[in-house]
């Protein structure tokens, strides 16, 4: 059982980066602190960056979870607003 | 407000930066700047400002776009010569970015209209070739509490200062008075790289992008000087005696607009 409850998702495996950040970043927004965002993203390059990109902006990462299918699924913590 | 996908893709690398984000860009999009002269100064702050998505701006020049101009205002091309500098400018700007509204005022700045000019907008940037104006801009941001970037250029120097109500001294404080008449050639007499128009606008654009956000330090308080020749920055710090100015000091001796004489060879 999962330590955690998503309150929304966003997908971003159809973008790009930037793109990528720009859409966990409004996601972001849209939430309270404390809440959860779980980000769907492409293997490779958006697995690389947006994990470290939401830490350098302040956030939480909890778990990248891999899908099995090309994806991941990142779970983050919004910590500042 | 909800960004469209097209204003992500646009507004990327703001967005990405911690000290903008999404609510920077909106906070610009709601944002307003009046630019007096689009000239060397005006041409690369408008564009700029423009492209950053500062979502109205108005723009004052009483002149139509020369030949000679082309050499430093890059909002200007050759299919503009005889057209109003405004005109020219405004057609730019909206065609680098649909976002903006482009308010157009071909008028000189005086002490009848400038108070009325400027009311509306957030920042004001001095992009004028002159110390009456400059002088006339001052004093009007001043009784009206508008905050402003002053600049000006010269040959292969610049300078910039930024004043904001409450936080130091205005230009008046620093420079007091214009001086005498022909003691300062103009651009036009004294000749400028046309780079420096980009440096030092550029600059201009970048205090009223921060002031729009709130990010970071302005230049109140402080006087940026610019030597190409040496390729140095200086930046001087401003004594600011709140008891002496004529204008923004405890008791103002100016209290009215003034509209200094301009020197005969800035009229055409």
């Amino acid at each position: 059982m999962a330590d955690y409850i998503v309150d929304e998702t966003v997908d971003i495996t159809d973008v790009v980066c930037p793109i990528t950040f720009v859409k966990v970043k409004v996601a972001l927004e849209e939430l309270d602190v404390g809440q959860i965002l779980r980000i769907r993203m492409n293997d490779g390059e958006p697995v690389q960056n947006v994990p470290r990109s939401c830490k350098e902006e302040g956030q939480q990462v909890l778990k990248l979870l891999c899908n099995g299918d090309g994806t991941y699924d990142l779970i983050v913590k919004k910590l500042e607003d | 407000m909800a960004f469209s996908n097209e204003q992500l893709e646009r507004y990327a690398r703001h967005i990405i930066l911690k000290e903008i984000g999404v609510k920077g860009q909106k906070k610009l999009l709601n944002g307003s700047v009046l630019i007096i002269g689009a000239g060397g100064l005006g041409a690369p702050a408008a564009m700029y400002l423009a492209a950053a998505g500062v979502g109205t701006i108005g723009i004052v020049d009483a002149d139509v776009v020369d030949l000679s101009n082309l050499q430093r205002q890059i909002i200007h091309a050759m299919k503009d010569i005889d057209k109003p500098k405004v005109i020219s400018a405004k057609e730019t700007m909206e065609e680098m970015n649909p976002d903006v509204k482009v308010n157009a005022i071909q008028a000189f700045v005086s002490s009848e209209n400038i108070l009325e000019l400027i009311e509306p907008y957030d920042f004001i940037i001095d992009g004028t070739d002159n110390f009456p104006a400059k002088f006339l801009i001052n004093d009007a941001c001043v009784m009206a509490k508008k905050p402003f970037s002053h600049a000006g250029i010269i040959r292969f120097k610049g300078q910039l200062m930024t004043y904001v109500p409450g936080q130091g001294p205005c230009y008046r404080c620093v420079f007091h008075e214009p001086p005498p008449k022909n003691a300062v050639p103009t651009c036009k007499e004294a000749g400028v790289v046309g780079a420096m128009g980009g440096v030092i606008g550029s600059l201009q654009a970048m205090e009223a992008i921060k002031y729009l956000t709130g990010v970071g330090d302005l230049l109140a308080g402080r006087l940026m000087t610019y030597d190409a020749i040496k390729m140095e920055f200086r930046t001087i710090k401003l004594p600011h005696d709140t008891s002496t100015c004529p204008v923004c000091g405890e008791n103002p001796t100016i209290t009215e607009l003034i509209d200094y004489e301009q020197a005969a060879c800035e009229l055409k």
